[in-house]
């Protein structure tokens, strides 16, 4: 059965007001217009990836890291609040599969890769700053890389 | 938490002209911030595209994803995988996210001597 993650950070942080969830009504959503083979993909996580002296992340840190895509596994490192990241610090791909993505864009699974990836700390309580001041930055990389097809892993 | 900013952040994006997909192991948040496409896994926090050095696992979860961004034609729709934790010992679900699951964190002069030593390593190369 899938765990309800809502009731369980009501009790987790039961010394506190609970957390007002965002819950939204209408969906955006655009067609992908070919096939994912033919698609230029990003990839971002919201692990806390960091690549070789990248500074770290802090509370309600609404930054994002660029990660090359062809960073290597002993150039990352993981720094995050809200999840236990030892397996994420042992194997990024757990969380950012940079490298699974690598292997598709070699067979052809999708046809390019977009570089840099790119990364940032999940664990942040205010919406608005990530719809309002991280989105938007996400957006404009996005758009300048002519990015078909964007691919989020949460952590 | 951070399946709430990723889907907003895909929410932005989808809005932008730029079709999304997110991975998600927290149906009840996913669903109620309304991400535009997502593919569930029933794995713990911090493992939504696998197990660590599993390779091969990474690969079918991944692979599963790219094909639902193309099978996925229903706004909100959410495609859930079958792969298992752990087909033995379901108390994962029980643990995740409760007291006493997360870590105790590193004090913030632990964290800087850390990310000085980090630093200092890749500047030297």
């Amino acid at each position: 059965m899938p765990v309800e993650y809502i009731p369980r950070t009501r009790e987790l942080y039961s010394d506190f007001t609970p957390y007002r969830w965002v819950v939204n009504e209408d969906i955006p959503f655009t067609p992908l217009r070919k096939p994912i083979s033919d698609c230029k993909v990003a990839l971002m996580s919201s692990g806390g990836i960091l690549y070789r002296d990248q500074p770290r992340f802090h509370r309600e840190d609404a930054s994002y890291r660029r990660i090359p895509k062809n960073a290597r596994r002993d150039e990352l490192d993981v720094w995050h609040f809200g999840y236990p990241t030892n397996d994420a610090k042992a194997d990024p791909n757990c969380v950012f599969p940079l490298e699974r993505m690598r292997e598709f864009e070699a067979e052809g699974v999708i046809r390019e890769l977009s570089d840099p990836a790119f990364s940032f700390m999940g664990g942040i309580y205010s919406a608005r700053k990530v719809r309002d001041v991280l989105a938007p930055q996400i957006v404009d990389e996005l758009k300048a890389a002519h990015v078909d097809a964007f691919y989020l892993v949460p952590a | 938490m951070c399946h709430q900013s990723v889907g907003l952040i895909a929410r932005v994006v989808e809005e932008a002209g730029i079709p999304t997909l997110c991975m998600t192991s927290a149906l009840d948040i996913t669903q109620a911030v309304k991400a535009p496409r997502a593919v569930f896994v029933n794995f713990p926090l911090g493992h939504q595209t696998g197990k660590p050095n599993q390779p091969e696992l990474q690969r079918r979860i991944v692979c599963d994803a790219m094909a639902a961004f193309e099978t996925i034609k229903r706004p909100g729709e959410i495609v859930c995988l079958p792969y298992v934790w752990d087909p033995i010992d379901r108390s994962w679900e029980e643990r995740d996210y409760s007291k006493g699951w997360m870590p105790e964190r590193p004090s913030r002069q632990d964290a800087d001597r850390e990310e000085a030593e980090r630093r200092a390593r890749f500047a030297a190369k």
